[in-house]
């Protein structure tokens, strides 16, 4: 299937299955069974695979456009994260089993017990864990769990005794699910905007609409550049060819995506005025989502803080030259 | 809406450019401090602008016939992401070069062109930019200088400001009312090639808060001007100068105004014994700002070279980008001067001193924040 072909179908599949009252009831702690189900026998769950393994053979650079999706439509399951584990199984010769794939990549030894907050944790089936040397699938079914309340879909996840699958692996998979989230988080904040400059359009004050109040036209200005420039950072961060991005890649794309949202929030709600923090208006699944996916993986400071890092571990005197040399788009 | 930017990569022949470019300005710029480096784009050295034209790298973009490049926006990107990320003193062409020459390949005659074209690529012809009047800042549609048909050409009466660079400069291309009155908005307008030399023409410096002179006051005093002084059409010069400010805002110069400050600075954190993470983490959010801005600049010299005029593109991209320039000096000042036993070394403390003085203006020249926002509101249909 053709790129374009493969976005305009998950984009369908998006809008028939992940309607905003589905996003509401697995937020609310309902099954995603349903929903599950439905994606899983799409087939995108193989996008990342290999053709020769039955999958699209999709790099992260044509997979940006789904990530972006399913930000758009505020997916309350993993499925980038799917995609990506299913990948990265494939490579070590393991086939994943069927299920919604939760990934969690720690510095330190996490072992039988440990208890983790994790991302999709309150609707994942399994867990791919990575700790830089291995990456091990644990069964979630019977693990216990305690979901983190609040409409959240993270949980705190005991570690169950045996992983399911273990493969040696030095993949930075911390860096890899900031950036899927990176890329769900631009698809997200493309959408707040637009909600926002319709909003604008269509509500009326003083006798004409707001947008064609100079204060909000230039909140919606200063809300296009963050949203231009976070969405640049995403697609600089999955500029690859391969399923894997480089980790200084993933923590640009996820540094600057992570600080667009409290200005592109902020905007949103002041032009949306009290309607916007309603229960029953959509903005809210949106800026709550966001906030969740600014601090999963790791805020703006901590991948700052890994680029400033590496910035003074090379032997670089010069700031511009290191952004050139290793935070450009390459393939 | 506007369309988001596409990820684009430079072309493996311009990125080439670059370590040519970087190994002249090495012998070219000597051991000039970082604070006079940090002038960037706004020191003028006549001299310096003239052996860079030696080497074909003064309008870089304009056609080979003419004595250009015949490069791309890629080509001209490279070195001017060198140039600024150096302080080089280009400000002597810089006009000419980024939008004069275009502007006048675009608009000009053939005789137009075959005049001013090579002497721009030579280095002889600095061109300035006849633009803001005493009462026509960011409202530039109400200019009243006005240019007079007579049987031998035009009359030229009025006066310009902030005029970049004029006491230097050979040429003005002049944005004036040739027909109609001020109510007539942005009809009636035509822009000319003024010849600085010309009787009646007085150019004032004025200083600015940091003691240099580079913009000024330029009176026009019944100034006879040629026929051909006239570019493009009569009538057509709003729509000129919008597309020659897409050239102005759309370059790399937007991101790195304060760039030349981060040399001292690196030394400065590369000297720190145990840089804290909330050092590491602002030192890695420069670089990442950085990255991402420079991604866009990349994405917009695309639609440049693909022969677009990315109005629109250019203004956000400015107004974002003048935002990151200026928060280089403000946030390191802080950083740097946080504990008082330990003050930093003086050309930093140079550095930081001249672009917190000068960094307001980043987001004034060019056109202000408040225009800019307004044209991407127009951009996303609000107005």
């Amino acid at each position: 299937m053709q790129d374009n072909l493969l976005i305009d179908a998950l984009t369908q599949l998006l809008a028939d299955q992940c309607t905003p009252a589905v996003v509401r009831a697995v937020e609310a702690g309902g099954t995603s069974a349903t929903l599950w189900q439905a994606i899983e026998a799409s087939g995108f769950c193989d996008a990342l695979l290999p053709e020769a393994q039955g999958g699209a053979g999709l790099g992260l650079k044509d997979a940006f456009a789904l990530f972006s999706a399913c930000g758009e439509h505020l997916l309350p399951v993993p499925l980038a994260q799917t995609q990506l584990a299913r990948a990265l199984l494939a490579q070590g010769g393991l086939s994943a089993p069927a299920g919604a794939v939760a990934l969690a990549g720690v510095s330190a030894a996490v072992g039988t017990g440990d208890e983790l907050l994790l991302g999709y944790g309150a609707v994942a089936d399994w867990l791919l864990l990575g700790d830089g040397q291995s990456l091990r699938l644990f069964d979630l079914h019977d693990a216990q769990r305690e979901p983190l309340g609040d409409n959240s879909l993270d949980a705190r996840v005991r570690l169950p005794a045996i992983a399911a699958l273990t493969l040696p692996s030095v993949v930075d998979l911390r860096a890899q699910q900031a950036l899927l989230l990176a890329a769900q988080m631009a698809g997200s904040m493309s959408q707040v905007f637009a909600r926002s400059l319709q909003y604008a359009n269509d509500r009326v004050q003083f006798g004409r609409s707001i947008g064609k109040f100079q204060a909000i036209q230039h909140q919606l200005a200063q809300m296009a550049e963050h949203v231009q420039a976070a969405t640049m950072a995403a697609r600089l961060g999955c500029a690859t060819a391969h399923a894997v991005a480089d980790p200084l890649a993933c923590a640009v794309a996820k540094a600057a995506t992570s600080a667009a949202v409290v200005p592109v929030c902020g905007f949103a709600h002041a032009v949306h005025g009290a309607i916007g923090i309603t229960q029953e208006y959509d903005l809210q699944l949106h800026t709550r989502r966001l906030q969740a996916w600014r601090t999963a993986a790791g805020s703006e400071s901590h991948w700052n803080e890994r680029v400033g890092r590496a910035l003074l571990a090379g032997p670089h005197t010069s700031l511009p030259e290191f952004v050139r040399t290793q935070l450009h788009a390459n393939d | 809406m506007i369309d988001p930017l596409h990820l684009a990569a430079i072309p493996p022949e311009d990125e080439a450019l670059r370590m040519e470019v970087r190994q002249f300005l090495q012998g070219a710029l000597g051991q000039r401090p970082a604070h006079q480096r940090a002038r960037s784009w706004a020191g003028f050295d006549a001299d310096f602008s003239r052996a860079l034209a030696a080497r074909g790298w003064v309008g870089i973009t304009l056609p080979r016939a003419l004595g250009g490049g015949g490069r791309s926006a890629f080509a001209r990107f490279v070195l001017s992401e060198e140039l600024l990320i150096a302080g080089a003193p280009v400000a002597a062409h810089w006009i000419a070069d980024r939008q004069s020459g275009p502007l006048i390949c675009k608009y000009g005659t053939p005789q137009q062109q075959a005049f001013y074209i090579p002497r721009i690529c030579r280095g002889e012809a600095f061109f300035c930019i006849g633009m803001s009047e005493p009462d026509s800042g960011s409202d530039l549609a109400s200019v009243r200088t006005r240019a007079t048909r007579t049987p031998q050409g035009w009359r030229l009466n009025g006066q310009k400001i902030w005029t970049t660079h004029a006491p230097r400069s050979q040429y003005m291309i002049a944005l004036v009312r040739s027909s109609g009155t001020a109510d007539d908005r942005n009809k009636g307008l035509s822009q000319f090639i003024v010849d600085l030399s010309l009787p009646g023409i007085t150019i004032r410096p004025i200083h600015d808060l940091a003691g240099d002179a580079h913009f000024s006051e330029v009176f026009f005093d019944n100034v006879a001007l040629p026929d051909d002084a006239l570019i493009g059409s009569e009538g057509s010069g709003w729509e000129q100068v919008t597309a020659e400010l897409a050239f102005e805002r759309s370059g790399p110069e937007r991101i790195y105004s304060s760039i030349v400050l981060l040399e001292p600075w690196m030394a400065w954190l590369r000297a720190q014994p145990d840089p804290s993470p909330a050092l590491l983490a602002q030192a890695g959010a420069i670089a990442t700002q950085l990255a991402v801005l420079r991604q866009m600049s990349i994405a917009v010299t695309a639609r440049l070279a693909q022969g677009h005029s990315p109005v629109v593109e250019a203004a956000l991209i400015k107004d974002f980008a003048t935002g990151f320039e200026q928060s280089l000096p403000a946030q390191l000042a802080d950083t740097v001067y946080a504990h008082p036993d330990a003050p930093p070394e003086p050309e930093l403390q140079r550095t930081l001193s001249y672009l917190g003085q000068v960094s307001p203006a980043y987001s004034l020249r060019g056109g202000t924040r408040e225009v800019l926002r307004g044209m991407i509101a127009r951009g996303l249909g609000l107005r």
